[in-house]
């Protein structure tokens, strides 16, 4: 007898498809400058506008960005792609088509970590419509208002194959995605501005079997957080469904991050039918060698190959690696400071292990929202500061003191540890603090003597309290040891 | 031969609205010239590129450089019902 449906465990099966907002600064067919907040309809042109009889023009910085793309996940460029029109009526696409990329896009079969990229095509951006119902009813207008600036904003599409298992892993995958087109600077990668949309595929199937089940397609998340959550609820449902003996229906959908609930969008009698043919206006894409290799040229070290780098050759933590790697104003920082620190001369300095935890741990809280490049804290200052920490010519907990100030106010660490009189102690002096402490907690020492050496811990902290951290606390121990066994 | 059926779906995706007897007289047209395609469809043409475009031309490329918007009003100035600085539109869900 067959297992019964109800108990046998699904697998969730998701491919994304991220439409990126490119950072050029015209849009994709014409001189119109893209626009950030400008009053409505005040970027437009005949082109943009689809009168009748104006032709579009590539710009080829768009295609410049896109080959960049292409190239950073790994992919095949076609050595010739063409533009097609995508014919659909909707108010925001003024021509009655969209210019995209159809049966030969730009790239294809790539990858990045684990996930394949299915394609990556150069499209247009719609553009925005304000519905009358969404923001009250705008003055005199029947029904809805469009507004033509964002319309013509470049658009490269990515689509992944269905390799991801599970909404985390798709927030995951999407980060990746989204620290490495930030790091090539192709775009701002803005998901709740727009300038970073995903949507995605999800379906569901009995764990272990290979042949896909019918996916419904989630629209427009516009942060990690919705996408898990959006995701999440379409697998419930789509189990829902299924233990319920029914089936998936193939259809776009909503999903509500304030309710949690998934809507239909398009029902499946209007399912569209876009009638795809070469855009007669634009001759074909075919890179030229000089072309790729200016995009080859322009691509930075990438966060994956960036965080491989740092565990590699810094000997850092993977989780440490991929912080600095994922946020590269960060790694910036942090590579600012082991130069620093390597150019420093001679005397002890700190490595890059103890520098990565300065970075990450210590600084990271202190900065809040600020990039690091905003902050008062120069790399130099934070190498000098963790080399004198390694030099224990200040303590652990002294020099975290000094970099609250730095935080706020800069200025050199030396001077700074000078000047509040945070030095480590000199050593007759903490010798005289080892005595007194060791007097004043006779009933700590009678404990450690009868073998219980965990009272030692009160005699630390009364020392630190007096040197108010001025004093290495593995030194301050050793000191105690040595007092106590002379004594006894 | 072409269907009424299929006359009216792409009548409809063409939000095009055709009278009964146009309905019949496209079914015709259209099917005639999907005949005539058929006919050069039977030519031999194997190894021979799809042709996208007659020109010779490739990369034809614009440098990014903006160039000056026009003046909203005259953007709005064709616009059948303009407002709120925007061109108003029926509702796309049916109903406005």
């Amino acid at each position: 007898m067959p297992e019964p449906v109800a108990d046998r465990p699904y697998e969730p099966v998701i491919g994304l498809e991220i439409h990126v907002q490119l950072a050029t600064r015209t849009k994709m067919f014409c001189g119109c400058a893209l626009s950030f907040g400008e009053e409505p309809n005040t970027r437009t042109c005949p082109v943009c506008l689809g009168h009748p009889g104006v032709l579009p023009t590539v710009n080829a910085q768009a295609v410049h960005f896109a080959l960049m793309i292409g190239l950073a996940l790994g992919c095949e460029i076609a050595p010739r792609s063409l533009f097609h029109r995508k014919n659909y009526f909707y108010p925001d696409l003024p021509k009655g088509y969209q210019i995209s990329q159809y049966d030969v896009p730009l790239a294809r079969n790539g990858a990045l970590g684990d996930v394949r990229i299915h394609r990556v095509h150069l499209e247009e951006d719609a553009a925005k419509l304000v519905h009358a119902g969404a923001s009250g009813r705008i003055h005199g207008a029947a029904g809805s208002v469009v507004d033509f600036n964002r319309g013509g904003t470049p658009l490269v599409e990515i689509v992944t194959e269905p390799d991801l298992r599970s909404a985390a892993e798709a927030s995951e995958w999407l980060r990746l995605l989204r620290a490495t087109l930030r790091r090539m600077g192709v775009s701002d990668v803005n998901m709740e501005e727009g300038s970073l949309r995903c949507d995605a595929n999800v379906s569901i199937r009995p764990a272990g079997e290979a042949t896909l089940g019918t996916k419904a397609e989630l629209k427009n998340m516009n942060s990690f957080r919705f996408l898990q959550r959006g995701i999440d609820a379409e697998i419930a449902r789509q189990e829902q469904v299924v233990r319920g003996g029914g089936t998936v229906t193939q259809e776009t959908l909503h999903f509500d991050p304030v309710t949690g609930d998934i809507s239909s969008l398009r029902s499946k009698e209007e399912a569209h039918d876009y009638r795809y043919f070469p855009e007669p206006d634009l001759v074909p894409l075919a890179p030229t060698e000089a072309m790729l290799s200016r995009a080859d040229d322009a691509l930075p070290e990438l966060p994956a190959a960036r965080a491989e780098r740092l565990e590699r050759d810094l000997e850092l933590a993977p989780e440490t690696a991929r912080l600095l790697a994922f946020r590269g104003e960060l790694g910036d920082f942090f590579e600012a400071a082991v130069a620093a620190a390597n150019g420093g001369g001679d005397g002890a300095v700190a490595g890059p292990r103890a520098l990565a935890s300065w970075v990450t741990v210590e600084l990271v809280p202190r900065l809040g929202d600020t990039e690091p490049t905003e902050s008062p804290v120069t790399p130099e200052a934070l190498a000098k500061l963790a080399g004198m920490v390694s030099a224990k010519a200040v303590s652990q907990s002294a020099a975290k003191q000094v970099l609250d100030v730095m935080a706020i106010d800069g200025g050199d660490p030396e001077a700074l540890i000078v000047e509040r009189g945070l030095g480590m102690a000199a050593a007759d002096e903490l010798g005289a603090i080892v005595d007194g402490a060791i007097e004043q907690n006779a009933a700590a020492v009678e404990q450690i003597r009868s073998g219980n050496e965990k009272a030692i811990g009160a005699i630390v902290g009364a020392v630190m309290r007096e040197t108010k951290g001025r004093a290495d606390g593995g030194e301050v121990q050793r000191m105690i040891r040595q007092r106590l066994t002379v004594d006894g | 031969m072409i269907e009424r059926d299929q006359v009216l779906h792409v009548a409809r995706l063409g939000r095009l609205k055709l009278s009964e007897e146009e309905v019949e007289r496209m079914a015709l047209e259209l099917s005639s010239v999907l005949d005539h395609i058929e006919k050069i469809g039977e030519l031999q043409l194997d190894g021979v590129e799809p042709t996208s475009h007659v020109l010779p031309l490739e990369n034809v490329l614009r440098d990014d450089v903006p160039r000056a918007s026009l003046p909203r009003d005259r953007a709005l100035a064709e616009a059948p019902e303009p407002a709120g600085g925007g061109f108003g539109v029926p509702s796309p869900g049916g109903e406005g």
